[in-house]
């Protein structure tokens, strides 16, 4: 049985607003849903920042005088949850996956246009109310992990809305993931096969599995824990005869792969950002394709290693601790096949590669901690500590976000049809790159020195070494400025760009800049090597 | 919205875009119950989790007495073979019967769900009393939710299937075969359910 799209439905396309005001409609586009999900984002971006901010104030003395205790940990619980469930997963997943995903396999939309809306939609409502609920008797309190008791324990209805709220966004990223499956899988051009696929279409095939298979877990745990908070029973409650640690087990089995929700995607746009700017073919792409693979298999199976502390049984601490070890094995592929498509490359030193080039150092760094954090006689030691917020904010934003603005970087040309500011592009990573690496790298000699994460007043003795991070994190509050100014002034005075300014060979650059509405003018066109470089361009065709 | 052809060829008109593509709403409705089964997973593992390493209070342990899930057992394999009659029916354009045939499934379903309430009133246990009782009335509440959505659907595409006027023809299957995915899949984890919570 087929579908066909009915010209009705295009017709009720013309009559949706034009202009920038599409981007405040129910709009089934995939190119506006795309923006939305960025824009959108980089609100609760700025958002989360400010409180980062507000973290790292208070943390320039060793006492709590810049804001009580409690609020602090208002601060923080928000601080991770809008950084990972508003900013990270929506953008790096939503935004660059509905915006790309369609051109790299042929189409004119995604497979379910409306639930994509849907999915989308779902995002503001449920971020105004999580950062609504510091104004209804204080947010919730417990950390982005929510951890019971202490989530059983704190003020009730902040931890309520945050559930609801964390529900909702879940749901957004499930109907997304099934969207991008079946986008990915069904809806390729004819002709095109998968193995010809651009590799952030795996990335984002691997991604929407683990979406798929894991946030349903969640939001049963978080069901559970919204009935011991409301209802009185006791899931999770040890003084009703329940169990914490079956919480932690099927919270993180979620949220370790969320991690990989985070940064797999990210790994495929680093695959499209490295080929165009060093003119080289990726290096290994059948390779890369199964250490994604192999990182979405081993993804699911590597969770208690956060519960090395929390009284697991030593067959429990071997099988994770060599599990995580595993995982180093196909992302250290990746990492040596990003340096291999460098390597004898005619580099071009622009902003999107800068960015990109960030990322591969700061990874590889947050890698290698990873891995010692894999170690159970480590982390005993390092759990619970700065160490911990090192090493995440590392992958986190030392990986995924200097790649989201690396893309930024890359596909703004495309989106709008304008070249941003290389100048103020390099000023902008070369403050963020220092900014971050002065404000995160202080931070293993804190955690290694004991100094215990999620609390507003330390020991004095930490108190140079926490300023010197702070510095930082002022350093990177001001490198939003020379971006925000860049993207303002380019998208009204911007150099045009043409269709292809960076003579890139992925499909997304075959058409005019802005796209129209259905992708193509004619018929999609069939990319069988989106990264062969260095070939004739007859050859391509 | 959306019409339906059966012409598998990507046709293109002159001017007007007239693409056709695969059907794959059932693709993603697949997709979607792996993600539901995922949560049930997830209490079927927590479920078997506390029954390994959370003993009960003293005389806290309750033998579930069988024949109300044995018969809900029965009533929700019979309807999954009566909703495939309707399909059945509705494939050889017998719409009156695919109607009849529905409403014998939403009929089955709402005494699955009177049978449950019977039960939750007649145990002696309530939602908080200790851990085993909160998981089983999560498991079988959560479960029930999926039946109560289920028999409404059921009843809307009955609806749909009526003689004048309906959108369910044998041109238009896909609301039916989705409810039917949809309704062998609650079946399945009731019966699951059954062996998990009943049964061991």
């Amino acid at each position: 049985m087929t579908i066909s799209i009915d010209p009705q439905k295009a017709n009720n396309e013309s009559l949706q607003p034009k202009g920038w005001l599409r981007y405040f409609s129910f709009s089934l586009d995939h190119k506006v849903i795309g923006i939305q999900y960025l824009v959108c984002g980089f609100l609760f971006y700025l958002i989360g920042g400010t409180l980062a901010s507000a973290i790292r104030i208070e943390l320039a003395s060793p006492m709590s005088d810049f804001m009580p205790r409690d609020v602090y940990n208002q601060v923080l619980t928000l601080h991770g949850t809008i950084m990972i469930f508003l900013w990270i997963v929506p953008v790096v997943n939503g935004a660059f996956g509905n915006y790309l995903i369609p051109f790299y396999v042929g189409a004119r939309d995604m497979a379910f246009p409306r639930l994509n809306a849907v999915a989308f939609w779902l995002i503001p409502p449920s971020g105004l109310m999580l950062v609504a609920s510091y104004f209804v008797e204080g947010a919730a309190q417990a950390g982005w992990t929510a951890y019971p008791p202490l989530s059983i324990t704190t003020p009730q209805s902040g931890q309520i809305i945050w559930i609801l709220s964390v529900l909702l966004l879940g749901g957004s990223s499930i109907f997304g993931g099934i969207n991008f499956i079946a986008t990915i899988i069904k809806l390729r051009r004819p002709g095109l096969k998968l193995m010809q696929l651009p590799m952030y279409c795996w990335a984002m095939l691997g991604t929407s599995l683990l979406v798929v298979l894991s946030t349903p877990v969640l939001a049963g745990t978080l069901i559970l824990l919204s009935f011991d908070i409301i209802a009185n029973t006791g899931f999770f409650n040890p003084v009703l005869g329940g169990n914490v640690v079956v919480y932690q087990h099927l919270f993180w089995f979620y949220s370790h792969p969320a991690v990989y929700i985070m940064v797999l995607p990210a790994f495929g746009l680093v695959s499209e950002i490295l080929p165009v700017h060093a003119r080289k073919p990726l290096f290994g792409y059948t390779t890369m394709v199964f250490s994604i693979m192999g990182i979405v298999v081993l993804g699911l199976v590597v969770w208690a290693h956060h519960m090395f502390t929390s009284g697991t049984p030593p067959w429990m601490r071997l099988f994770f601790t060599i599990a995580t070890a595993f995982i180093a094995v196909p992302t250290g592929i990746k990492f040596f096949n990003w340096v291999a498509t460098l390597w004898g490359g005619k580099i071009s030193i622009n902003s999107a590669m800068l960015f990109s080039c960030g990322f591969i150092i700061n990874f590889v760094f947050g890698g290698i901690t990873g891995v010692a954090l894999a170690q159970v006689p480590f982390d005993i030691h390092v759990h619970d500590t700065y160490f911990v917020v090192a090493h995440f904010h590392y992958i986190v934003y030392g990986g995924t976000v200097f790649i989201i603005f690396s893309s930024i970087y890359h596909w703004f040309p495309k989106v709008t049809g304008k070249m941003l500011n290389e100048k103020l592009g390099i000023l902008h990573f070369i403050i963020t790159f220092i900014g971050f690496n002065l404000c995160f790298a202080p931070q293993h000699w804190l955690g290694l020195n004991g100094m215990p994460r999620r609390v507003a007043e330390y020991d004095p003795q930490f108190q140079f070494v926490n300023q010197i991070s702070s510095l930082g994190a002022l350093l990177m509050a001001i490198s939003t400025i020379p971006f925000l100014v860049n993207v303002f002034l380019s998208v009204r005075n911007g150099k045009n760009a043409g269709d292809n300014p960076w003579n890139a060979l992925t499909p997304e650059w075959l058409t005019s800049s802005p796209p129209p509405v259905e992708n193509w003018e004619g018929e999609a066109p069939l990319v069988e090597e989106p990264y062969g470089y260095g070939k004739e361009i007859s050859e391509q065709k | 919205m959306t019409t339906l052809d059966s012409s598998k060829e990507i046709q293109k008109n002159n001017s007007e875009v007239n693409e056709t593509h695969e059907d794959f709403r059932m693709f993603g409705l697949i997709t979607f119950l792996i993600a539901d089964g995922m949560t049930f997973a997830g209490f079927f593992a927590a479920y078997l989790t506390y029954k390994a390493v959370n003993p009960l209070p003293d005389g806290a342990i309750y033998e579930l007495e069988l024949p109300i899930p044995t018969l809900n057992t029965i009533l929700l394999l019979v309807s999954s073979a009566t909703f495939h009659k309707a399909g059945k029916a509705l494939l050889k354009d017998k719409n009156s019967d695919s109607q009849k045939w529905l409403f014998i499934t939403a009929f089955l379903g709402i005494i699955f769900l009177i049978c449950q309430l019977f039960e939750y009133f007649h145990l002696p246990f309530g939602l908080t009393d200790n851990l085993f009782a909160s998981t089983f009335y999560a498991l079988t509440g959560f479960h029930g939710l999926h039946v109560t959505l289920g028999t409404l659907m059921i009843l809307i595409i009955a609806w749909q299937s009526r003689i004048n006027g309906g959108r369910l023809t044998s041109q238009n299957m896909f609301p039916l075969e989705a409810v039917e995915l949809y309704w062998h899949f609650v079946d399945g984890i009731w019966v699951v359910l059954f062996i998990i919570l009943y049964l061991l």
